[in-house]
């Protein structure tokens, strides 16, 4: 019998749900081998051993208190954006737009601190601000999401052009409001009279972007799990057939959620403008909308487990960075590592859901 | 007056790149692969050519032709592996495709501006810059009497042999798509792999095939960028965002790379255009006319999806990851 | 068997998806010049084990052999090479190319579609097909679209030809025309295999008829040596007596009352056409038709879900008053006071999410109820727990999604939260599609007890004998039509088939 060259060596089924434990497992053996594969990436480029290369990555966030702090910061921002973003999600909407929404957060920031920074009360322009910047995400996310609802347009890209057309909005305004005439920038907003600024509690100017995208965390995972518009999401999002069924409007879904997830957007704006950077550039967002996408499919969409998510990719990319500039190489060397350790754990989803027969030969001869 | 002789050719110029990498495009969605991870791999293309010129030209080479084959080979290899890995996740292991292709643009842009960055440190090189001046004059030679025709030689004559190679790739796969057999197999993947599986068609095959040479294709226009363009001078984010453009321009032109030719010569001259219209002292607007290609897009996606034409219609399967035994 | 070599040999196939064994050492022997049916109630693995043999599926287990020979088929391309080719339930075409251009696809060589046509040209002559090769398959019929089907197979030279229910979606006239090419095919020295459930298909098509139950191999005789009673036993395990209660309705008053109703699909086709009839309280009123007739418009139609051309649907609260229904979706009929339950055909697509859980599904009816922004997560949970042990739900817990549980305790969940909300009216499509005896059975009773308590039932159903002893008046609908109510008391089942297929002007019965 030549039965043996004609089977195929494996094939691979579905299986069915593992415990969470060995999933679990599977996930932090696809980041420790990720980790390795780094090192030695490392190792390659910079001949440094590879112990030591971790060092310097874990240096890159917590060498100094300065830098813990301005891990938290980076990781409360992008937490942030990823919150925004999971919502439309949990609904299958590929909002790709957190970019553009979050810019167009920052921009609204940016004028009213400029535009009305000496004439109201800074607690007024702060709500302003606040206001405004949710309201200007929300619009810059109601757009394609209207045309979603109404002709089932392919959100995907558009909102992924809505964020080059904020881009040039942003780059339009800097132009007209910049600092000095033909400079091509506008500098720090209001550094003389710091209206606008969000005001600084304990020990770092930090802090209070912290604890705001913290409450946000637990208030988003209560939303998404326990209320009534997180239960309508998970149906939508599901089967919009079975939405209609139980008299769920789904083009209303859409829009209430994509409007919520493009005013966190617009939030995470005013946060970084109003309370670290008090400037605004077409790179300010530094591209989180779509790192967001990564931390918020890593967790799962769990608002709790994106804590973590975005914490490893900021981690990363610090450490990336703390790396390359000890050799005075290029700081983009975080991306390289961001990149990896995406791949592997994307790679070992596979692992978990999936699994490979193989068969053995001589089997069943009878 | 608009100054048509000087504006087309730029246009073009900078059309280019974008035809490349919507050609590419289209190759991987028509097989059902939404790869985001263009851009990234553009740069990765671009990145992997310099590498190789560079390196030819540390060693002080003198072969014209393998100041054109070192380059066109390294990038070549590096987006055919970009390929492969976006391949290997998004179809073997069937991993979530947008996630997938935002990684690997993280990854590819990562890695152009890291061995932008570093490469003369890294290879204890003693020149201040990446100018690949060398190999430059070998991508960017124009045909010969292009500047003796007067406009014609200007229109039509004035650009590098990457360029001419675009608008016959984009030929070519409009072609393949159409008229070959393997054409229709391949949209037949991307519309419904279940049934090209039925008919027997090798639907990983061909997936890992078109978005494997779609992804060369799009490299193509990261390399003809820099040793073309920018004249063999590597700066950090240079390329910026037009692979995003081109992934555009695929929605522009519905699917279509002949179409693509013509596309990519007007979005090229649309994202030029604010160099060329009159707007006196107010710099401002300039950026204002940048969103013109954004916008135009937008316009064809929504009216695309109103007037709701089956053939107009993205690849049916685009961005689903088929199991043979899903039920 | 005899002595003629098969043209297939499946041997201990058996396949499992999950923790589901949809074929369990299956034998089945198919031979050439001869249509053999393969008989089996919903979910017997029927289609499961023809996929393997037509390369979608691999088998777990088991040996396959093709005139004699060994043989392994690791995709539908081996199993084109070994002239095997299956004509599935749902069509596998592509939309957005044209009739040649799928007839073609997967095949070799240099595309020539004049070619191609020409050859399509001549195998529908042969046979009497009418397929316009540059013709798009999104403007086609269903009828055409399995036309195509066909001659794709033929085109490929397939000699083991395996139709999955081809019937389901023809009119008698266009089921006549199948039949006589399948014949033809067959003294053509083609293997046949036909995938059916419906009795008088195999009595009038069949040579050969093999039976599945439960994923296994029960038997195969010639079809001569058999008859209707004794297939049905073997397909369902035990002889059959029916034996469903139907208490006398108390009390009747009218409930819904539908008047002209007319639909038209968004591809324009006639769907219902001047529907009208009452379905009072305490009665349940079946609804007969062959599938695609307009039953699942009629139910959408009444449940909010369907827009509607033109016509009336009123309910009738107890004290005479009216509501019009048209033009309301199912949120603004809830929040009118009518309570409406409707148990969907497509149970995972659209009566349930199959990702979430017991407990969540539970909640689809009821998570707007209570105050404030936040679900009552403990009502649904409790309800979970005693929809469980009432319905004797088969579950690891009420935290299990859905979708990992088996047809039957789906049907289960979903009818179980659909009287949980005590409705006054209530609709079921297919109710008992799929399920074995015992959980028929439960939701018999089930829908029997809804009666009792005064709810207007309307019972979609596509067993004749069931409706013949469940429901108090039946409705015959025939292409859009109503063709009679008759009572359900003393009804005979030819009357009912014939008025099924009357509008067609034939009948198979």
């Amino acid at each position: 019998m030549n039965k043996k060259q004609h089977t195929p060596l494996f094939h691979v089924s579905k299986r069915g749900e593992l415990p969470w434990y060995l999933s679990w497992g599977i996930r932090v053996g696809a980041v420790a081998l990720a980790l390795l594969v780094s090192a030695l990436v490392t190792n390659l480029l910079t001949g440094e051993n590879p112990v030591k290369v971790f060092v310097t990555i874990w240096k890159g966030s917590f060498g100094s208190a300065r830098k813990m702090w301005v891990l938290g910061q980076n990781v409360a921002i992008l937490l942030c954006v990823a919150l925004a973003v999971t919502p439309a999600f949990r609904m299958r909407c590929w909002n790709l737009g957190g970019d553009g929404q979050m810019l167009v957060g920052c921009l609204a920031t940016a004028a009213c601190m400029i535009l009305l920074g000496d004439k109201l009360p800074n607690w007024l322009l702060i709500a302003l601000m606040v206001v405004c910047s949710m309201l200007a995400g929300a619009v810059w996310a109601l757009i394609p999401a209207a045309f979603k609802a109404k002709y089932n347009t392919n959100e995907t890209l558009f909102t992924l052009m809505m964020n080059y057309i904020a881009t040039q909005l942003v780059a339009f305004f800097i132009i007209v409001w910049e600092v000095p005439k033909g400079a091509g920038k506008i500098g720090i907003i209001n550094q003389q009279t710091n209206a606008g600024w969000l005001p600084q509690i304990g020990p770092s100017k930090y802090l209070l972007n912290i604890i705001i995208v913290a409450v946000l965390t637990v208030l988003m995972y209560l939303y998404l799990n326990y209320s009534k518009h997180g239960y309508e999401i998970s149906v939508v999002g599901e089967s919009e057939r079975t939405a209609r069924y139980v008299g769920i409007k789904v083009g209303k879904v859409i829009l209430r959620t994509m409007l919520l997830s493009g005013a966190i957007c617009g939030l995470a704006g005013m946060l970084l403008v109003g309370g670290t950077d008090h400037t605004l550039t077409t790179t300010i967002t530094a591209s989180r909308g779509f790192t967001a996408v990564m931390v918020s499919w890593l967790a799962k969409f769990n608002p709790i487990w994106m804590v973590l998510t975005s914490f490893l990719l900021v981690f990363l990319s610090k450490g990336g960075s703390e790396v390359a500039s000890g050799f005075g190489l290029s700081t983009s060397f975080g991306d390289i590592l961001t990149g990896i350790i995406l791949f592997f754990i994307l790679g070992s989803e596979f692992f978990i859901n999936y699994k490979i027969n193989f068969r053995k030969s001589g089997e069943k001869e009878a | 007056m608009f100054d048509l002789i000087s504006f087309i050719p730029r246009a073009i110029m900078q059309g280019i790149p974008l035809l490349y990498g919507s050609t590419g495009e289209t190759l991987t969605e028509k097989s059902g692969n939404l790869n985001l991870g263009i851009p990234g791999i553009m740069y990765a293309g671009a990145i992997s050519g310099v590498v190789g010129a560079f390196f030819y030209e540390q060693s002080g080479g003198t072969s014209g032709f393998l100041y054109v084959a070192i380059p066109l080979v390294c990038s070549l290899l590096g987006s055919l592996l970009m390929g492969l890995l976006y391949c290997f996740l998004t179809v073997t292991l069937r991993a979530n495709q947008n996630v997938t292709g935002l990684a690997l643009t993280t990854f590819g842009v990562g890695l152009g501006n890291f061995f932008g960055g570093s490469l003369i440190k890294l290879a204890g090189a003693e020149v201040p810059a990446i100018v690949l001046s060398n190999t430059s004059r070998y991508f960017s030679a124009t045909l010969p009497g292009a500047d003796k025709l007067g406009w014609f030689g200007k229109l039509f004559m004035s650009y590098g042999f990457l360029a001419y190679m675009a608008v016959l790739i984009a030929l070519a796969a409009s072609y393949l798509l159409k008229r070959t057999r393997v054409g229709l197999h391949l949209r037949a993947v991307g519309e419904s792999p279940t049934t090209a599986d039925a008919a027997g068609i090798n639907v990983s095959k061909y997936k890992y095939v078109s978005t494997c040479a779609g992804s060369v294709v799009a490299g193509l226009g990261g390399l003809y960028y820099i040793m073309d363009y920018t004249k063999g001078i590597w700066s950090s984010d240079a390329f910026g965002d037009r692979g995003w453009l081109a992934i555009a321009l695929v929605i522009f032109t519905i699917w279509r790379p002949n179409v693509g030719v013509l596309a990519s010569f007007l979005f090229g001259g649309l994202y030029i255009l604010h160099m060329y219209i009159p707007s006196g002292m107010n710099l401002a607007v300039k950026e204002l006319y940048k969103m013109a290609p954004y916008v135009v897009t937008i316009v064809v996606l929504v009216i695309s999806s109103m007037r709701n034409k089956r053939e107009n219609q993205p690849p049916a399967s685009l961005g689903l990851a088929y199991f043979r035994e899903d039920r | 068997m005899d002595n003629k070599i098969p043209a297939v040999t499946m041997r201990d196939i058996t396949k499992r998806f999950g923790s589901t064994l949809a074929n369990d050492k299956v034998w089945l022997d198919i031979y050439r010049g001869e249509i053999l049916a393969l008989l089996g109630e919903n979910g017997s693995g029927k289609t499961t084990l023809m996929n393997m043999l037509s390369g979608i599926y691999f088998p777990d287990e088991g040996e396959i052999q093709i005139d004699g020979k060994d043989v392994v088929i690791r995709s539908p391309k081996d199993a084109f090479d070994l002239g095997v080719g299956m004509i599935h339930q749902h069509f596998k075409l592509v939309d957005v190319l044209t009739a040649a251009e799928n007839i073609v696809l997967g095949l070799p060589g240099k595309l020539d579609l004049k070619a191609a046509a020409q050859k399509i040209r001549e195998i529908c002559d042969a046979y009497g097909f009418e397929v316009d090769p540059d013709q798009k398959v999104y403007d086609m019929s269903v009828s055409q679209k399995q036309t195509v089907e066909i001659v794709k197979v033929l085109y490929r030279g397939a000699d083991i030809l395996i139709l999955d229910e081809p019937t389901a979606v023809l009119t008698p006239q266009e089921i006549d025309k199948l039949f006589t090419v399948l014949r033809n095919m067959r003294d053509d020295g083609k293997a046949i295999v036909i995938i059916t459930h419906k009795m008088h298909e195999v009595e009038a098509l069949s040579d050969r008829v093999a039976i599945l139950r439960h994923g296994q191999f029960i038997g195969d005789m010639p079809t001569k040596k058999t008859n209707a009673q004794e297939m049905t036993n073997m397909m369902v395990g035990h002889a059959v007596t029916l034996n469903i209660d139907r208490p006398e309705p108390e009390n009747p008053k009218p409930r819904i009352e539908v008047k002209g109703l007319t639909v038209r699909s968004m591809d324009g086709i006639l769907k219902l056409d001047d529907v009208s009839f009452t379905a009072y309280s305490g009665e349940i009123l079946g609804i007969a038709g062959i599938s695609g007739c307009g039953q699942k418009e009629l139910l959408e139609a009444i449940a909010g879900l369907q827009p509607v051309e033109a016509g009336s649907i009123s309910y009738i609260d107890d004290n005479g008053g009216r509501e019009e229904l048209i033009g309301k979706d199912p949120l603004s009929i809830q929040q009118m006071g009518v309570a409406l339950s409707f148990v969907p055909e497509d149970r995972l697509g659209m009566g349930l999410v199959g990702n979430m859980d017991i407990g969540n599904n539970m909640m689809l009816r009821s998570y707007r109820s209570g105050r404030g922004i936040f679900t009552n997560r403990k009502a649904p949970y409790k309800l979970a727990h005693q929809m469980v042990d009432f319905l004797e739900i088969a579950t690891p817990s009420v935290e299990t999604p859905v979708r990992r549980l088996s047809g039957g305790n789906v049907q289960k969940v979903l009818v179980g939260r659909e009287i949980a909300n005590a409705p006054s009216v209530l609709l079921t499509a297919y109710a008992v599609r799929g399920l074995d005896i015992n959980s028929s059975y439960l939701i018999y009773d089930t829908i029997n007890a809804q009666k009792m308590r005064g709810v207007a039932v309307i019972y979609v159903g596509e067993d004749l004998d069931v409706l013949l002893e469940l429901a108090d008046r039946i409705l015959v609908l025939c292409g859009g039509k109503v063709s009679g109510i008759v009572p359900g008391r003393g009804a005979k089942k030819r009357d009912v088939g014939l008025m099924m297929t009357k509008l067609g002007g034939k009948s198979d019965e």
